[in-house]
């Protein structure tokens, strides 16, 4: 069962490194420290666009409710950081003192016992993964071993994304509310707001982005990514061959949410809040609109994507603030007309072949003189 | 503070004025000299703030996209029209302010990114800006840790005060006590009906007013009910008003909401000129939307209204409607955004420094004679002294002033006794 001897091929060889320089030498040595922190935050998107490729570009499981597993994970991460922040110094012109702000601000005289293991960072980290993992396994299973699919399942998890904005901004006094959880402070006594924390959060963040490509472009490559791309194409057939091919969703799907989990709890570190505006249908959408314009076949290409796209949203809204949503929409709109596979579709279609053919006639006119070689020794 | 003492204020402030104004034409004649006048660059400005000797930059915070722009734009615009008279004055210190204006998109997030942006990159001598709590709250942080200075210009539920924030707004007891004491005298009010949109800010302030009802006015909160922002629904309520027949309506139902809740109201047969109804999110900003047939007679807590009759105003309102045209409305928070720039403006003249730190200082004391709602006096705790203002709806939209405060009120934005 040989699919593949090297991990990469040469084209994607040449992504990870042009990644890994920008993202671990060419942003640090060129951007002041407000910048950085800025692509620590579009990177955390990355995160998610990641665990798109895999289960809408590879799986063609399309969900439009990654902010929920986004904002579980940045919720779990800033229920810890918040109860940090609310020592009983920290808050002592509450009427009751060492519990977050907003529970007092809402007439709750005691610490909720849900939030009560979000005092160990162990637990908070096990959750951030197994929370929305989870989840992601309920309704995966709930969908999937119903054969729902398609345009259904995509309804049901933006309604999902609705229905957890709806609760988290209802239950504001548990929450935060509309105002998400705000002013976070330490981890582990360590202050994360100056710069130099920033700086290390940043690389942590990409470190285990890096991680997490790892184990994407590993799942594509074993059997298992060959069958979700069987079970996109043609479910049936996998179907009849004999795969589960719920379990195969499920799967590609709990990964997704466990990557976008991931990244919602980097976002709590770097940014030091979580509200629900990231939790709802319109930045689910927008997700999928990062890996739809990075190209969601391709790993590099979503992550890009993510990058971009939020640049842009930066620098634009900077220079044009009143109409600048309008030129990220003709943004979106040129791209996905002009070049449906995303980015890395560009990539692939002009950019690519030109390097190939560099390659190639290098390499015939390397072959060439092996040839003259050969043909200087015919005894041999 | 006594009526007559309030004259005693204003008559100096007059006589000031005047010399102002008579000193102008000299300014324009010799602009020169006004310049030679403004101290150097390096005594003004010791932490490295965007100021230059002939310009200072300033930076505007509000969403200019999503769903608080139609809010948040009347705020914008008194901030660029304040900025633009300081600047036909002479400036601050000599220097001419310039604005970075950057969007808060309705997203708190990005309200945090780009103060962060204002004060790190533009490095802004100040910012003006946000609106809803929420954004406030996510800027906060950023203030405190990049040591700005942000003039915030909505009324709000108070429990908090920042060296680096000047609360140019009500907090919830400015704004909420005085119309609850002047409803209850006037209308000899016993029962009250607490409806807002489930926040912060609604449910901070209906705490407050219903410790006020049940401690203070010995009266009695019939019921409390909260409804998620954006809802249209309000049947269900207007069905219990019926049946318990409060004396008075108190409402901080906010934003589009409003549309759906007054008309409602009038169509289940209910008539504001009869039931008594005190709100205190709207103002003639949100009239606009509601309509004015469908709110007249209802009462506004506020410390601003458009119609509000004296010399600042009446030069105020139609500088604003000659910049931002004819159609427009101004309502209470509008004139509070306005005053931002100017009390920035004041206070940098007294501190005789750009500095954050000297202009925190500084401002405890600060005086704003010009100020279309009056008089207004920065408090130690950063917040207005300012009078509270109850007005009555009409069918045009505006307000008519019924009541207002004989002396400021102190700011409280901790109240004992009404945690």
């Amino acid at each position: 069962m040989i699919i593949n001897s090297r991990f990469f091929n040469r084209s994607e060889l040449m992504g990870f490194i042009a990644l890994a320089a920008v993202l671990f030498v060419i942003l640090p040595l060129t951007l002041d420290v407000f910048r950085l922190n800025l692509v620590a935050k579009y990177l955390t998107y990355a995160f998610v666009a990641l665990g798109l490729v895999l289960c809408w570009g590879y799986g063609g499981i399309l969900s439009l409710g990654q902010g929920v597993f986004f904002g579980l994970g940045g919720y779990c991460m800033a229920m810890f950081l918040k109860l940090e922040a609310s020592s009983v110094e920290n808050t002592k012109i509450q009427s009751t003192p060492g519990i977050p702000d907003f529970m007092d601000w809402n007439q709750i005289t005691s610490l909720p016992l849900f939030w009560q293991p979000f005092h160990s960072l162990t637990f908070t980290i096990l959750a951030i993964i197994l929370v929305p993992g989870l989840f992601a396994l309920i309704i995966g299973t709930a969908m999937f071993k119903r054969r729902v699919g398609g345009t259904y399942f995509a309804i049901i998890t933006q309604a999902v994304a609705a229905i957890l904005t709806i609760l988290i901004v209802g239950q504001q006094g548990y929450t935060g509310g509309i105002n998400g959880m705000t002013d976070l402070r330490t981890l582990k006594g360590w202050d994360i707001r100056p710069d130099h924390a920033k700086v290390i959060l940043y690389f942590v963040e990409v470190v285990l982005l890096f991680a997490c490509i790892g184990i994407a472009q590993f799942i594509r490559l074993t059997k298992l990514g060959r069958i979700l791309v069987a079970m996109r194409e043609q479910e049936d057939r996998v179907r009849f061959s004999g795969y589960s091919v719920a379990n195969f969703k499920i799967f590609a799907f709990c990964m997704a949410a466990i990557f976008a989990a991931i990244g919602g709890a980097m976002f709590a570190l770097n940014v030091g809040f979580m509200s629900p505006s990231f939790v709802g249908i319109v930045p689910s959408i927008e997700m999928v609109i990062y890996t739809a314009v990075g190209g969601r076949m391709s790993i590099f290409g979503a992550i890009w994507g993510a990058i971009l796209v939020n640049f842009a949203k930066t620098s634009l809204s900077e220079s044009f603030p009143q109409l600048w949503l309008f030129g990220l929409g003709a943004l979106f709109i040129a791209v996905v007309l002009a070049f449906p596979n995303g980015l890395s579709g560009l990539w692939a279609d002009y950019v690519q072949p030109r390097i190939d053919r560099l390659f190639a006639s290098r390499k015939s006119k390397a072959g060439w003189k092996d040839n003259s070689v050969a043909d200087g020794a015919p005894a041999e | 503070m006594s009526d007559q003492e309030t004259k005693g204020l204003l008559s100096p402030l007059r006589r000031k004025l005047l010399m102002g104004m008579a000193a102008l034409p000299a300014i324009t004649m010799l602009p020169k000299a006004s310049f030679a006048q403004a101290p150097a660059t390096s005594a003004v400005n010791t932490t490295g703030l965007a100021v230059t000797d002939t310009e200072v930059t300033v930076g505007i915070l509000h969403s200019a996209t999503g769903t608080m722009a139609i809010s948040e734009t009347g705020s914008i615009e008194a901030e660029k029209l304040a900025i633009e008279q300081i600047n036909a004055m002479g400036g601050v210190l000599g220097r001419k302010i310039k604005f970075i204006q950057e969007d808060g998109a309705s997203d708190w997030p990005t309200f945090a990114e780009k103060a962060k942006k204002l004060l790190v990159n533009d490095k802004v001598a100040a910012i003006m800006g946000c609106w809803t709590s929420a954004s406030r709250k996510a800027v906060l942080p950023v203030m405190e840790q990049y040591n700005g200075m942000l003039y915030y210009p909505t009324f709000y539920e108070g429990l908090e005060q920042s060296k680096n924030v000047i609360y140019t707004g009500q907090e919830a007891t400015q704004q909420i006590l005085a119309g609850l004491n002047w409803i209850a005298k006037e209308k000899g009010a016993k029962s009250f009906f607490f409806i807002g949109s489930d926040y912060i800010w609604p449910r901070t302030s209906n705490k407050i007013a219903r410790k006020h009802v049940e401690n203070v006015l010995k009266g009695k909160v019939v019921g409390e009910e909260y409804y998620a922002l954006g809802s249209t629904q309000f049947n269900s309520v207007i069905n219990k008003i019926k049946l318990t027949k409060p004396d008075v309506i108190f409402t901080d139902v906010v934003g589009g909401s409003n549309v759906a809740f007054y008309k409602q109201l009038k169509a289940a047969g209910i008539d504001l000129s009869k039931q008594a109804l005190l709100t205190i999110s709207v103002t003639e900003d949100e009239i606009d939307g509601i309509g004015g047939e469908n709110i007249a007679g209802a009462y506004a807590c506020m410390k601003y209204f458009q119609s509000l009759d004296n010399p600042n105003n009446k030069t105020f309102v139609p500088a604003f409607k000659k910049m931002w045209g004819e159609k427009t409305v101004i309502g209470d928070v509008t004139q509070a955004a306005y005053l931002g720039p100017w009390l920035w403006k004041l206070t940098v003249e007294k501190a005789g420094s750009f500095d954050v730190d000297k202009i925190a200082a500084a401002s405890p004391g600060v005086e704003f004679k010009g100020a279309p709602e009056g008089y207004v006096r920065i408090h130690e705790n950063h917040h207005l002294w300012s009078k509270t203002r109850v007005g009555r709806a009409k069918l045009d939209g505006q307000f008519e002033l019924i009541f207002e405060t004989a002396d400021l009120v102190e700011p409280d934005p901790f109240p004992k006794g009404y945690q």
